[in-house]
C-alpha cells in the first residue's frame, strides 16, 4: 500500500515533469470515471462474497472443493472461475468466500487461475478487440489446462509445506 | 455506457438479487448480518481500490511501451520468454494495458510464443494487480501462494504455442 503510493506519486511527478499540469489533470479525470464506475461493482462483489459465505453449506463445500475433493474438485473450481461474471471485484471477494466456507487452496488456485486465464469475461471485453480472434482463442485453448495443473502443484505444494493442516 | 459493460452490471447485481433472496428465505438476520458484512468490506476496500485505479494510470503513463516491447523480439528464444514473463508481471495499469502491449509487440514483429507468454504472465501475477485487488480482498498467504506456483505456467503456455506453431 505505502509501497503503492509512493510509486504512484513518483509517477506523478514524472509525468507533471514532462507533460505539466494539464497532462497530470488529464490522467485524474480519466482515472476518476472509471473509479466512479467500478465503485458499485466493487460493492456487488462484496456483497456477493459475502452472501456467498452465508449461504453456501460449508460441509458440501468442503465435500466438493475441500482438500480432499481430487481431481473432480479442480475441475468444479475451474469451471466455476470460467463462468463468474464481473472482473477482479467479483472474482477476488468469492474466491475468498470459497476459502472460508472450506474450499482448499487447491480448488480456489484453480478457480482464480482459470477465471483470470479462461473467464470470457476480459476475453470478449477487452483481448478479442484488442489482440484479434486468432490469437485469443489459440491463447485460451493453449490455456486450457493451466488451472487444473495450477491447482493441482498448489495442492502437491501445500500438503508439503503443512503436512499438519494449515497454521493458525 | 457500453454493451458488454451493461451486460456485466445485470448479470452482477442479478446474481446479488437471487442470492440475497435465498439468503433472505434463510431468515431476515441471515441477510441483515451477510450485507453488513458485504458492505463493511467495501468500506474497508475502497481507499486501496482508489489508489490503485486513480494511481494506476500514472504509472503506466511515465513507462513507455518499447521498454517492453523491445524485450520480445522474434527471434528471441527461451530468453524472450523469460524476459516476456518477467514483462507481464511487471507491467502496470488494468486490462487495456496489458493487452496493447501485446498487440504492439506483435505489430514490430514479437514471436506469438513470446508474446502468449506475455499475456499469461500479466493474466497470472501482475505486480500491481496483485497489490490493488487480490491483497485487498483475500488472505495475502494465498495469494503469495497462488503467484508462486503459478510461475511454471507461462512457460508451459509458450512451449505449448511453440509445439502447435499457433498463434
Amino acid at each position: 500500500m505505502i509501497f503503492i503510493g509512493v510509486l504512484v506519486a513518483v509517477s506523478a511527478t514524472l509525468v507533471y515533469r514532462r507533460d505539466g499540469l494539464d497532462g497530470v489533470l488529464k490522467i485524474l479525470i480519466h482515472d476518476l470515471g472509471l473509479f466512479g464506475e467500478i465503485l458499485p461493482r466493487v460493492l456487488a462483489g462484496c456483497l456477493l462474497g459475502a452472501f456467498i459465505a452465508e449461504i453456501l453449506p460449508h460441509e458440501k463445500v468442503s465435500r466438493a472443493l475441500g482438500p480432499n475433493s481430487g481431481l473432480k474438485g479442480l475441475l468444479i473450481g475451474t469451471a466455476f472461475g470460467a463462468i463468474l461474471p464481473g472482473g477482479p471485484f467479483t472474482a477476488y471477494p468469492v474466491a475468498a468466500a470459497l476459502l472460508t466456507v472450506g474450499a482448499d487452496f487447491g480448488a480456489t488456485i484453480a478457480m482464480v487461475v482459470s477465471w483470470t486465464l479462461i473467464g470470457y469475461g476480459r476475453a470478449v471485453a477487452w483481448e478479442l478487440p484488442i489482440l484479434g480472434t486468432d490469437f485469443t482463442l489459440w491463447r485460451i485453448v493453449i490455456s486450457l489446462p493451466i488451472p487444473v495443473l495450477a491447482g493441482a502443484l498448489g495442492r502437491f505444494v501445500y500438503v508439503r509445506m503443512y503436512p499438519r493442516g494449515e497454521p493458525s | 455506457m457500453t454493451m458488454s459493460a451493461l451486460i456485466i452490471d445485470v448479470t452482477l447485481w442479478g446474481s446479488v438479487l437471487v442470492l440475497g433472496f435465498i439468503a433472505f428465505r434463510r431468515g431476515r438476520v441471515v441477510v441483515v448480518s451477510a450485507a453488513r458484512e458485504g458492505t463493511m468490506d467495501f468500506i474497508n476496500i475502497v481507499p486501496r481500490i482508489a489508489l490503485g485505479v486513480i494511481g494506476s494510470g500514472y504509472i503506466a503513463a511515465v513507462i513507455p511501451p518499447e521498454v517492453i516491447t523491445g524485450w520480445l523480439g522474434p527471434d528471441s528464444g527461451w530468453l524472450g520468454v523469460l524476459t516476456a514473463v518477467i514483462a507481464g508481471a511487471a507491467t502496470p495499469g488494468g486490462p487495456v494495458v496489458g493487452f496493447s502491449i501485446g498487440a504492439v509487440a506483435l505489430k514490430v514483429g514479437g514471436g506469438p510464443p513470446q508474446v502468449v507468454a506475455y499475456v499469461v504472465a500479466w493474466a497470472l501475477f501482475a505486480f500491481q494487480r496483485m497489490i490493488l485487488w487480490e491483497v485487498p480482498f483475500m488472505p495475502a498467504r494465498f495469494v503469495w501462494f497462488r503467484a508462486a506456483v503459478s510461475v511454471p505456467f507461462p512457460f508451459l503456455a509458450a512451449a505449448l504455442a511453440m509445439a502447435i506453431g499457433k498463434p
